[in-house]
């Protein structure tokens, strides 16, 4: 195999991008027309990506199992998008926003692709707001910005707590209009199942049609996968019910890296879990953090009361409330970044000060908030500053208008108000910051086939900064890879349209059926949840927000068993040739049962603790994550060898020219 | 709880379909509605029949995905929530719940309580964009201050979900309310205002192509609509639409 090669362009890092951009080869407009490329999965990175590769010219085709491009999970994502624009003056720049994020990142992250993200991010804002993206705006009619974790200044540009449902139908929309043009096909309901490579360059896939179950060939000069993270590896997350690992996994049998799996952000601000029916969590946006605080009691009495329902939390005194955040990280307080905010919460929790009757769940409380910003409203107005009725009333407006969907959302979930009574939380699953290996031009292993977005592993390290994703997302599909893409399709001006008439198409399509006819025909007894359950569990208790060398070789052992359980036991009703939700449910649990092995492997070999990888046995005596930078300054990339155990990892070291790497500190 | 599921069950798109009757035990009220029909799918797995096909994703009320028509209302009793909002508290023991799949002429059944939504996509496809290149090559974000109570209007038009509760609500089967969340979006904003007349025009005639039915000001959409969108919105879209047809 050959050695890993980044293909980083040479030169200072803020010219890197530039330069790479003036030097690769172009395909004249003429020739686009002759070019297919073929785009799964229509969130941020997929959608965006589509739109702007058939504005240029070439002929795309989009996949989604969704029943609209719409509805990808981008769709969900709260709280804002980055951006080093400085609107607020306090000293953003690209530079600041770069280093932010590789330190967020732990270190871990790949230095040029981290730059060029915080380079372009000014022009995803530019570019949204022409599309009429409504983010919020001051009274000035200028955009408004807040603050999020890890970070010191305010560049967060967002809309209510929905911006990635307006990122998202802003990206949608662009599609539309090329989807109108016919320059995109959609393919709403289409699972992809395979990729196809023809002399070992990605030449296709095959689908399958989720309303008819018909098995469809898809030709194309160069496939790019946008298809999200593999958070629901865990079965519970924050991430959408259909949100899956198949496509990328699919490539990475087929030749494409998988890098630093193990590396998966668990989310500190999440609705508890409320019982064994569970079937997803669902997040508290971390924009949130700007004005709640996170406690739990300090008493253990207290504690007790609480959890028997004789003490509400509002009747605590302030003196007897632990502040853990504020207390042992002073100058970022409640916005510590996600890992260290989790594992502080777990170490209350550990320590049996949770809130909850499971004791997992602290508090994000408003009530300060609400009454500083009362008092600003009363102060504005004139009114009575002392009158402790009338300050709530104005705090919780200003509140309601900042926050309002997500204090709904928690109210219908859990049921109490938490205008009145502080939110529960707890961390959960959330985002995965491994994916597919990727080089600085967003091309896998396997030569033309891309991974872009959440699928790919490049830019947040060990741990991503809030706001990030849907930069991230943005970045690559509006103004990364409809460049770079360019560099690889400009040798295939000639080829003309790929044939799906191939043995290779054959041998694929044939798999494919193989594969589902097994699932179908399999006179198994337990269903397909039974077994995404059970390899959740082992996730979260072996591979979850800390770990250690024995759980970890037991997580490899037990699901490598479940998945030889699954194959022998499963048991998925219908056909393949008809709508059939349980057989599209167990293809991807089958390769989640596969990854969850490689994850675990993964998190093995990586002894150090970095970012939201927490090795038990590397830490400080304050119990903060000790990295080891001598022996793991390295992207883990890992090959497949016919099955997860038998991996084999690549190293690509990472370097560092332009910053010192240092420990990371938010005290 | 223990209740009666009187579900809508049809096998594909050409199939009779008819309402089946189960009993469910043991539903717990922190259940959301979503998780009551896992559990029953689990139950009809394990029974060896076939699951009810129900389409469903982000389970958090944002992606639109999730349908249903419960007790005779587009994501069930429970105000200004999606069905994957709704939870089985809003429940009584004992009571008989009535599923069917959300019903439009423009929405042809797939299987079960899935539906094919897919019309709204063309609607979309026909304007509800603004035709600005994806180079980012654009003047600078801050360069057109705009209203902050116009801004915000416009937010509040495109938090549509295009779940199509609205038509299923709607006696007459009418997308009003989704095609003019869209149409006020863009026409509330300066970005949206240079093509405003093609827009609309383009909107409209795709969304009486598409099957669905006049507005008649019942305001039900309003009503069962998810995130709030205002009848307002169909005023503004009258409006535009008239300007729109006497320019021709």
């Amino acid at each position: 195999m050959a050695k890993l090669d980044s293909k980083t362009p040479q030169g200072r890092l803020s010219e890197k991008w530039t330069n790479h951009k003036s030097n690769i080869n172009l395909v004249s407009p003429a020739n686009k027309r002759m070019i297919d490329v073929i785009v799964v999965g229509t969130g941020l990175a997929g959608a965006s990506a589509s739109a702007t590769l058939a504005e240029l010219g070439y002929n795309v085709k989009t996949f989604c199992f969704q029943d609209s491009p719409r509805r990808a999970h981008s769709i969900a994502a709260q709280g804002g998008i980055n951006a080093a624009k400085n609107y607020q003056g306090d000293g953003d720049s690209t530079h600041r926003l770069f280093y932010d994020t590789i330190k967020g990142g732990d270190y871990r992250s790949r230095e040029s692709n981290v730059y060029r993200l915080a380079e372009v991010s000014t022009n995803i804002i530019d570019q949204c707001v022409a599309q009429g993206v409504p983010f919020a705006r001051d009274y000035g009619g200028l955009l408004d910005n807040r603050s999020f974790g890890g970070v010191l200044v305010s560049r967060t540009f967002y809309a209510k707590g929905q911006t990635g449902q307006q990122l998202l139908l802003g990206a949608y929309s662009a599609m539309n209009r090329q989807i109108g043009r016919g320059k995109i096909k959609m393919y709403n309901r289409h699972e992809m199942m395979d990729l196809v490579l023809v002399d070992g360059k990605a030449r296709g896939i095959i689908t399958r049609n989720l309303v008819s179950g018909e098995i469809e060939r898809h030709s194309a000069h160069a496939v790019v996968i946008a298809s999200g993270g593999y958070g629901n590896v865990f079965f519970l997350s924050t991430n959408a019910m259909g949100s899956n690992v198949s496509a990328s996994w699919k490539i990475h049998k087929r030749g494409a890296h998988f890098a630093n799996p193990c590396f998966t952000q668990i989310h500190p601000t999440c609705i508890p879990v409320s019982g064994e029916h569970q079937s997803k969590l669902t997040l508290m946006s971390e924009s949130l953090r700007n004005d709640g605080r996170i406690w739990v009691p300090k008493k253990m009495e207290d504690v007790k009361a609480i959890r028997t329902g004789q003490l509400q939390p509002t009747e605590i005194a302030e003196e007897d409330r632990d502040y853990y955040l504020e207390r042992r990280y002073p100058a970022f307080g409640n916005l510590v970044p996600r890992d260290v905010a989790s594992r502080a919460a777990k170490e209350r929790c550990d320590a049996g000060y949770g809130v909850n009757k499971t004791g997992e769940a602290v508090y994000l409380d408003f009530a300060a908030a609400i009454t500083r910003y009362g008092k600003e409203q009363a102060h504005v107005k004139g009114l009575d500053e002392n009158d402790v009725v009338l300050i709530k009333k104005l705090g919780q407006e200003v509140v309601r208008a900042k926050y309002g969907n997500l204090f709904q959302m928690y109210e219908k979930i859990v049921d109490q108000d938490p205008y009145e009574t502080p939110m529960m939380i707890y961390p959960a699953v959330h985002y995965t910051m491994g994916g597919v290996w990727v080089d600085y031009n967003l091309m896998t292993s396997i030569p033309g086939c891309y991974a872009i977005g959440e699928a790919n592993f490049s830019d947040h390290g060990a741990n991503r900064l809030g706001a990030s994703a849907l930069m991230q997302g943005l970045a690559d599909g509006y103004f990364v890879l409809p460049y770079t893409i360019g560099d690889y399709l400009s040798d295939d001006i000639r080829t003309g349209p790929i044939s799906t008439d191939s043995p290779e198409f054959d041998a694929a399509e044939k798999e494919v059926k193989d594969r589902l006819e097994a699932f179908v025909n399999n006179e198994g007894t337990h269903s397909v949840d039974y077994y995404h359950k059970k390899l959740g569990k082992i996730m979260w208790d072996k591979c979850g927000m800390s770990r250690n060398e024995k759980e970890l070789k037991e997580a490899i052992k037990e699901i490598k068993a479940l998945r030889e359980d699954f194959y022998k036991n499963v048991n998925v009703p219908g056909t393949a040739d008809e709508f059939n939700e349980q057989l599209a449910k167990a293809g991807r649990v089958a390769d989640f049962l596969e990854l969850g092995e490689l994850f675990a492997k993964d998190a093995l070999e990586r002894t150090e603790s970095c970012g939201g990888h927490f090795r038990e046995e590397s830490q400080t005596p304050e119990g903060e994550a000790l990295r080891d930078d001598k022996n793991f300054t390295f992207v883990s990339a890992w090959e497949y060898k016919g099955e997860p155990s038998k991996a084999q990892l690549h190293k690509e070291v990472l370097k560092y020219e332009e910053i010192e790497v240092k420990t990371r500190s938010y005290k | 709880m223990n209740l009666t599921l009187k579900i809508w069950r049809q096998a594909d798109a050409n199939a009779q379909g008819e309402m089946v009757s189960y009993p469910i035990a043991d539903v717990s009220p922190d259940m959301s509605f979503l998780e009551m029909m896992d559990m029953h799918n689990e139950q009809l797995i394990d029974k060896g029949e076939d699951p009810v096909a129900f389409d469903h994703d982000c389970r958090e009320g944002i992606c639109g995905m999730c349908s249903m028509f419960i007790n005779g209302e587009a994501h069930g009793p429970d105000r200004l929530v999606t069905t994957c909002q709704l939870h089985m508290r809003k429940f009584k023991d004992g009571d008989t719940i009535t599923i069917e799949p959300f019903r439009a002429n423009a929405f042809p059944v797939i299987k079960d309580l899935a539906v094919d939504r897919s019309a709204f996509d063309r609607i979309q496809q026909a304007g509800g964009f603004v035709s600005v290149n994806t180079s980012g090559n654009t003047q600078d974000a801050n360069a057109i201050p705009i209203d902050k109570h116009d801004a915000d209007k416009a937010f509040d038009a495109a938090t549509c979900i295009g779940c199509g509760a609205c038509v299923a609500s709607c006696k007459n089967a009418s997308a009003m309310l989704f095609v003019s969340a869209k149409v006020s979006q863009y026409s509330l904003l300066p970005q949206g205002k240079v093509e405003a007349t093609d827009r609309v025009l383009n909107m409209v005639s795709q969304m009486d192509e598409e099957g669905f039915g006049n507005c008649t000001n019942t305001g039900a959409c309003e009503v069962e609509c998810p995130k709030g969108i205002s009848l307002e919105n169909i005023a503004r879209m009258n409006r535009e639409f008239l300007t729109a047809s006497l320019k021709g």
